[in-house]
């Protein structure tokens, strides 16, 4: 069977509908069908009790090593802070190129930065991370455009700042 | 990026290399790794790295001592120094050595690519700055002077050998003939090249102006002078001075500016702080220096301080087998100005340039090629289009007696065949004229 299929792992409580939102813009910026499933893993085991964050590279290796079947991509999706020894956070990672990514809903929360809560800028700044991680296992590396979902982005504003669409010259390189 | 920045990490700690690894990838850089300096300077030794981030604290030699071997192999690598323990003292002896930053880990994203991006942008105006250098150094570069001749050869051979030495040169010849170019030319070929060449028309200027001019002046020294200025010898600190009509200079001028030849020191007018500057003087001069010496009106002090090399240019009505890629190269050059298709010129436009005797030299026949082009058809320069001065006596095919029989009528007629006053004009005697009249067989107007 052809790998067609794109599976979005969740780690922690997301509400149904939340999910299937985002796997309606995943599917819409891909093109292929989304599947939905709850990790088996314990979080609590990328734990660094120093820093107080997960390990998104030890996370990253363990969704890479969940046997891919009829997935062409696996994105894990968790609420946790996420870090890479180097820097002091992340909101995602992938590997370019390879066949997972991770993602985290942690640091684009409003009450984070102590702003009133915003369901659906949560929701527009998750799908864009996502997106932009599944681009990164597509083999996009970052764009230039302003707009493009592939540009880089370091701070929630600057997610803001950009659409969750690829631009042209991104699209065209899947 | 303008072109793919490459980048190496140098940290001992793999979760840090492969982080930082992926960081960079998905940014678009070439990034190498390795997890030791050792293993680094030997990677360095066989390729360059744009930007190299070091940790500073590494099993056998650590990224300090490392960052300095870095700068002996390549003095413009950009090093980074990362440390996971914020150190005043380590980060200050990191920049004195050089580095380019100092970073503590883990770092904010955002300070990580700021960091690389202001390198990035340093790299990029590093190449850019290079490439402008190399494009003025090749604008006067000694080759693309015009010139095929034997005396030009000989005049650009001789500004090749002088550009090295710091010697003064007077670069003598008429009007037209590129005094200055070849004084730019010098310059651009010297080791003094990166810096200025300041050029100074003494002759358009008075006495009073001149002084301000080459020596500067401190606000108040006269009136209107509303600011400190620095001088034409201050601005060329350094570079090149090039004094252009030099023998129009005042004796007052020329003992000041013995002076300053000889301790390379000054004061601005109205000003009493001494003021060294680190100059080369080219002048140039369209009058014989050495006959003004004899006549006292040059001073000799100043004559040879100023002419220890001499490049004398030849007149282009002597050197007319440089006429034909003179031409080319100004056709080449207004044609691209002027936005048109490069033309070509007529044989008959050619032959007559090339028989036509430039008192103006290689600026007249600029001018006339420019403006050919303008008045001409589009396509190729004709003989009509070329504004020759009628009188041009090396214009004429006339014989020498026809030339003699039509001057001599001239003046008949303009004194009204006064024999006296013809033959005194003429310089003959009066028996020599009657005889050239009868001679020609010339009739006074009746």
């Amino acid at each position: 069977m052809k790998k067609q299929r794109i599976l979005l792992i969740t780690n922690g409580n997301f509400e149904k509908d939340f999910l299937e939102k985002i796997s309606t813009e995943v599917y819409n910026s891909y093109a292929f069908p989304v599947y939905i499933e709850e990790s088996q893993f314990d979080i609590n085991d990328f734990y660094d009790p120093i820093r107080r964050q997960y390990d998104a590279n030890r996370i990253l290796r363990k969704i890479d090593s969940i046997p891919s079947g009829q997935f062409i991509r696996k994105i894990g999706v968790v609420r946790v802070d996420l870090y890479i020894p180097v820097l002091t956070y992340i909101f995602g990672q992938a590997v370019l190129n390879g066949n997972s990514g991770v993602a985290s809903l942690f640091r684009l929360r409003n009450e984070h930065y102590g702003i009133k809560k915003d369901d659906t800028l949560l929701f527009d700044r998750f799908r864009k991370v996502i997106i932009h991680e599944l681009g990164h296992t597509f083999g996009l590396i970052h764009c230039y455009t302003p707009t493009c979902v592939m540009r880089s982005s370091t701070y929630v504003e600057d997610i803001d700042q950009k659409s969750h669409l690829l631009c042209p010259a991104c699209r065209s390189k899947i | 990026m303008a072109r793919n920045i490459s980048i190496l990490i140098v940290d001992d700690e793999e979760s840090v290399r492969d982080s930082l690894y992926n960081w960079f990838i998905e940014d678009g850089y070439d990034v190498g790794c390795t997890e030791n300096a050792k293993k680094a300077l030997s990677m360095l030794e066989s390729r360059n790295f744009d930007i190299i981030l070091a940790d500073i604290k590494m099993p056998g030699m650590d990224g300090l001592e490392m960052h300095r071997r870095i700068k002996s192999l390549n003095k413009d690598a950009i090093v980074i120094i990362m440390t996971a323990f914020a150190s005043v003292s380590t980060a200050v002896q990191a920049l004195k050595d050089g580095a380019y930053d100092y970073i503590t880990k883990p770092f904010d994203p955002d300070d990580l690519s700021h960091l690389i991006r202001n390198a990035t942008s340093q790299i990029s105006l590093q190449e850019e700055n290079q490439v402008l250098r190399d494009n003025i150094v090749s604008l006067e570069n000694v080759e693309d002077i015009i010139g095929e001749s034997e005396a030009m050869i000989n005049v650009l051979k001789k500004v090749e050998r002088v550009a090295q030495s710091n010697s003064p040169v007077i670069i003598s010849g008429e009007s037209g003939t590129g005094k200055e170019l070849i004084a730019r030319a010098i310059h651009s070929n010297s080791k003094r090249k990166f810096s200025p060449l300041v050029s100074v028309h003494c002759g358009a200027l008075t006495e009073s102006l001149l002084e301000s001019e080459l020596f500067g002046h401190e606000k108040g020294a006269f009136t209107g002078a509303m600011f400190n200025r620095k001088g034409r010898f201050e601005m060329a600190d350094g570079g090149t001075i090039f004094l252009d009509e030099i023998a129009t200079i005042s004796p007052k001028m020329q003992i000041e500016l013995l002076r300053v030849l000889e301790t390379k020191t000054f004061i601005r007018v109205g000003g009493n702080k001494e003021i060294t500057s680190d100059f080369r003087v080219i002048s140039a001069t369209n009058k014989d220096l050495k006959k003004m010496v004899a006549e006292g009106t040059f001073r000799e002090d100043l004559f040879y301080r100023l002419n220890v090399v001499n490049i004398m240019i030849p007149p282009l009505r002597e050197r007319p087998e440089d006429i034909p890629s003179l031409v080319d190269h100004f056709i080449k050059k207004y044609c691209t100005s002027m936005s048109r298709n490069v033309m070509s010129i007529a044989n008959a436009a050619m032959k007559k340039l090339e028989n036509y005797n430039f008192q103006g030299n290689v600026r007249e026949l600029e001018n006339m090629i420019e403006r050919a082009i303008v008045v001409g058809n589009g396509k190729e320069i004709r003989l009509k289009d070329l504004p020759f001065e009628k009188n041009d006596p090396y214009n004429s095919v006339e014989s020498l007696e026809d030339l003699e029989k039509k001057h001599i009528s001239q003046i008949l007629n303009k004194y009204n065949w006064n024999i006296s006053r013809s033959a005194k004009t003429l310089k003959v005697d009066r028996v020599t004229l009657y005889n050239k009249i009868r001679k020609y067989n010339l009739q006074a107007p009746k």
